[in-house]
């Protein structure tokens, strides 16, 4: 180690005790972030440590990452500069929780998994089925903004995050919002704070409204022929005034994915044969309610699903229910895992839009013979993963042009694309963060009133922010 | 504070006026040349400035009063920039301003300036039946988008009780709530984009019709920011389909007690009917002496409750709400028969406020949230807190989201009585914050509860806010005196003397 690299371990141990503070070369390849490794690695047990971590790094500008699980460091665009990792697990309290109000109170570093544990007790939860559920944590879950199959219901954190507490890059705690349910005071700051990726400052406690809850529940399945039949059956249940609780297509290679030996460790149930196997899109969509509601579901839904030309149907329930939920959940970890240069594209467009959206995408990829999977919500966001069978440069190439026409497409339609996750030596080409944005300017200026000396994830952001 | 120069020599257009003088930091003198720009930009008949004409644009549906100095109807964005561009050649504040119903002063010229009135811009632009959303102008009325695509069978969710005329510019700066928030969010959980004009002049976009649109939520900031951020040009809402059922329950009561423990029990048993309002014996009789809704005046307290969804669930969740009820020693659950009798007790309901302008010379109406848990002995110390003032203090609320609406008569001619209700409001806020709540849940800080923000928030949460504000705001000449605490002295409240403030709102 460098002596500067030496003083800064020995100031930041003065916050947080030596123990606290990494540097050794096996720690810091653990918090690295598209290959790069930061200096020190700190693990503060308060906000009043972070404040005091910000303070020293605005004075010696070092730039620092919250990180949590470390599940999702690949998102954004590789860091500018990278001297602390802030290791925020060890800020794992539960604030506060009143079962009877429905509201909660957490450190930024609780994992969902124990979270949903203390709530699973009261007979609630919180709608975030992030993937990486058994280890992401809740900081780092809102900080990415990445979504679950629960938002055809309920919708994404900003629906139910009621206020926030946060260290600025002045090394200022600060906090937005409150703990109760409705609450029009101030700015609602928190809201920025959502899919920032860690670029206004650093989440230390957030304040959620719960849920009760469902009491039974299940899941439609369909499998159809074609695309344009499957998303026929979203729109038809869309028109009607069912409220499922999720609702997804899966392309035909989602199946092959599922029957991966990592999904079988998530997912030891198996599922029904003539819907998980074959070539066919599978429509699916949960549902719950009490038994009268829960027949009118089944019912309902296998009528629509013939009349929109399915081929199969089935209801999943207990086991396969869960079975199939955790893997619809997890499908970002397990597209990751099946090939050795991923490329995942989240397209976001109309509802309406998903079939000629997904259209192009397909069409993009077979052109240059790259195999892909896709998995698209009800609401309009598609997952669209590309997986050459390796890593070299014509997959790089070709994975850059294709990606290049969705891009193209999506916006030609209104909608828009992002690249969360790709190999970090194609991320030179790959429009990351899709097509420059008209709004970046009014970007910029957030950014300024919150990290004006651009201490957090400095280049990781949106336009390089 | 830029803007109030005095140093302009050739005719001018004052609007200070004296009998009020200290609503004003400073009086304005306005340059004629800014009302000849703005009429050679609008036309004559969308710019009013005389004394007489801008008597109406003093008031909201607040206690606050405050003038412009002139008000403006632009008819499209480009009026709107053409409008913010004068207002910054000649420093002169700007202020946006929907039907005018707000009730924390937000839409009201608090330094002078010119009030810029969105009634011109009232077109729906374009109905998305499919994808489910809706483009519209800030100043189409909230009901209206619900009525043009009720053939649908859709609505826009968000129903302030001011719906039938506060617009949804309104609705949006505001971030305004309603009865049914409950179960459906309030209005940002129900915009996707907006289209904008900074202080600068800058036109803006900001979000996107489709989902997650890259970068940071911008319309998550700038719904709720009370016009201090933006003039909002052009909205893009989502549209929610209408429930297939809908079950409306009166609950009635002989002790408040019994009706706020139904609430926590509701709350707790993880019921989410789609409203929970609560009136309390004074009110209903002060309402059925006017609305004649059928509420039983011998009561102490009634529970109006509604739940919807798919037939089998809202019949199953009625079933629920009534037993809970019953639990808690209801006197009565009256479930509502027909379309018919539903309407009149939710008139009952949103007439309430029209009701008790009838009792007293002025009212006013608080917007405390607590936990909803926190009910029981909050509606008893609200109670404590009338008898110690000796004023009667009314309670029509949303139960449900903890979010109170105290109504405390007073009659403003008496000054003493006035320092006395403001001196009461404040102890039923400062409860609220004791219990974990806050100090409005739906009504905006606006002029009214500046000066409570300390209560909630340290100098550091607030000098970050001022700094975003500064960062899009950045001379200050967009609503002005609004949110912040000024550095003028604590207990300044204005109230306009011998008037009956916000009708059948809240």
């Amino acid at each position: 180690m460098s002596t500067a690299g030496a003083t800064v371990s020995s100031r930041l141990a003065d916050i947080v005790g030596p123990l606290n503070v990494g540097t050794d070369p096996a720690q810091l390849a653990a918090f690295a972030i598209d290959d790069k490794n930061p200096s020190s690695v700190v693990r503060p047990q308060s906000a009043a440590e972070i404040v005091e971590i910000v303070k020293f790094a605005r004075k010696e500008r070092l730039a620092i990452v919250a990180t949590g699980a470390r599940t999702k460091l690949g998102i954004g665009l590789p860091p500018r500069q990278y001297d602390i990792a802030l290791d925020m697990t060890r800020l794992e309290r539960l604030v506060s929780y009143d079962p009877g109000d429905l509201t909660l109170s957490v450190e930024a570093g609780i994992s969902l998994h124990k979270l949903g544990a203390i709530l699973t007790e009261h007979g609630q939860f919180l709608p975030l089925a992030a993937p990486y559920w058994d280890r992401t944590t809740i900081g780092g879950t809102v900080a990415s903004g990445v979504d679950g199959p629960l938002r055809q219901l309920y919708g994404t954190a900003r629906d139910y995050l009621l206020g926030m507490e946060f260290v600025t890059g002045e090394g200022v705690l600060a906090k937005s919002g409150g703990r109760v349910v409705k609450n029009v005071t101030g700015y609602d700051i928190h809201k920025v704070m959502i899919g920032a990726l860690g670029t206004l400052g650093v989440i230390t406690r957030i304040n959620f409204k719960t849920f009760p809850m469902l009491s039974s529940s299940r899941a439609f399945v369909a499998t159809f022929q074609t695309l344009e039949r499957a998303c026929g059956m979203r729109n038809r249940v869309s028109q009607s005034h069912l409220a499922p609780v999720t609702m997804e297509i899966f392309s035909p290679g989602v199946t092959n994915l599922f029957a991966s030996d990592a999904a079988r460790r998530i997912a030891p149930t198996s599922m029904p044969e003539n819907i998980f196997s074959g070539s066919r899109w599978i429509f699916t969509s949960g549902f719950a309610g009490n038994q009268n509601a829960l027949e009118r579901y089944e019912n309902d839904l296998r009528k629509m699903a013939e009349e929109c030309g399915a081929v199969d149907a089935a209801v999943l329930q207990g086991p396969q229910l869960a079975s199939a939920f955790a893997l619809k959940r997890e499908f970002i970890p397990l597209a990751l895992s099946s090939s050795p240069a991923v490329t995942i594209l989240k397209i976001s467009v109309l509802p309406r839009q998903i079939a000629e959206a997904l259209t192009a995408a397909t069409r993009e990829a077979e052109s240059r013979h790259l195999p892909w999977v896709a998995i698209a919500r009800g609401v309009g966001v598609i997952y669209f993963a590309m997986l050459p069978a390796e890593s070299g440069e014509t997959s790089k190439q070709l994975t850059h042009q294709a990606a290049d026409n969705i891009l193209s497409a999506c916006a030609a339609l209104g909608g828009h694309v992002t690249i969360p996750w790709c190999p970090t030596g194609w991320k030179d080409t790959l429009k990351v963060w899709g097509l420059p944005r008209a709004d970046f300017a009014q970007m910029l200026k957030l950014k300024k009133a919150f990290d004006p000396h651009g201490l957090f994830s400095p280049g990781r952001f949106v336009g390089g922010i | 504070m830029h803007a109030l120069t005095l140093t302009f020599t050739d005719a001018r257009v004052y609007s200070g006026f004296e009998e009020h003088a200290t609503h004003f930091a400073v009086g304005i003198l306005m340059d004629s040349h800014a009302i000849n720009d703005l009429k050679k930009l609008l036309g004559a008949d969308a710019v009013l400035y005389r004394p007489e004409e801008l008597l109406l644009y003093e008031y909201d549906g607040s206690v606050e009063i405050a003038r412009p100095n002139c008000v403006v109807f632009p008819r499209n964005t480009k009026d709107v920039v053409g409008i913010v561009q004068i207002a910054n050649r000649y420093q002169i504040p700007i202020i946006g301003r929907g039907a005018g119903t707000g009730l924390s002063g937000g839409a009201l010229a608090r330094q002078g300036g010119i009030l810029v009135v969105f009634s011109r811009m009232n077109r729906i632009l374009e109905i998305d039946v499919e994808n489910q959303r809706a483009v519209v102008q800030p100043g189409v009325v909230n009901a209206d988008l619900s009525v043009a695509v009720a053939h649908n069978d859709l609505h826009f969710a968000p129903d302030p009780s001011s719906q039938k005329a506060s617009t949804i510019g309104g609705n949006v700066s505001e971030n305004s709530g309603g009865p049914h928030t409950l179960a459906y969010g309030v209005t940002t959980n129900h915009v996707h984009s907006l289209e904008a004009v900074l202080p600068t002049g800058e036109l803006v976009r900001l979000g996107s019709p489709a989902l997650d649109s890259p970068g940071y939520d911008l319309p998550g900031l700038f719904v709720g920011s009370e016009g201090t951020l933006a003039l909002i040009t052009e909205i893009t809402v989502k549209l929610t389909r209408l429930p297939e059922t809908v079950k409306t329950l009166l609950a009635i009561f002989d002790t408040v007690d019994d009706a706020t423990e139904t609430v926590v029990d509701i709350t707790a048993r993880g019921i989410t009917p789609a409203a929970c309002e609560m009136l309390d014996g004074w009110t209903i009789r002060a309402v059925e002496a006017y609305v004649h809704a059928g509420f039983p005046v011998d009561c102490a307290a009634v529970l109006l409750l509604e739940v919807d969804g798919l037939r089998e669930a809202a019949e199953q969740h009625a079933e629920d709400v009534a037993d809970v009820c019953r639990l808690h020693h209801a006197r009565e659950v009256r479930v509502a028969r027909d379309a018919r009798e539903r309407d009149l007790l939710w008139k009952g309901r949103k007439n309430a406020f029209g009701a008790v302008g009838r009792l007293s010379p002025t009212y006013y109406v608080q917007d405390g949230v607590i936990p909803r848990t926190k009910l029981p002995q909050t509606l008893r110390r609200i109670n404590e807190i009338g008898e110690k003032y000796g004023f009667e203090i009314g309670n029509i609320f949303h139960a449900g989201d903890g979010n109170l609406h105290p109504i405390i008569l007073f009659d403003a001619r008496e000054e003493k009585q006035f320092q006395r209700a403001v001196a009461s409001a404040d102890e039923i806020i400062g409860f609220c914050i004791e219990m974990g709540g806050s100090i409005t849940g739906e009504h905006g800080v606006g002029m009214e509860k500046d000066r409570l923000m300390p209560l909630l928030f340290t100098e550091d949460d607030m000098n970050l806010m001022r700094r975003v504000r500064d960062g899009y705001n950045p001379t200050g000449l967009l609503n002005p005196g609004k949110i912040f605490p000024s550095t003028k002295g604590c207990g300044e409240i204005h109230v306009r003397p011998g008037s009956v403030a916000g009708a059948s709102r809240a």
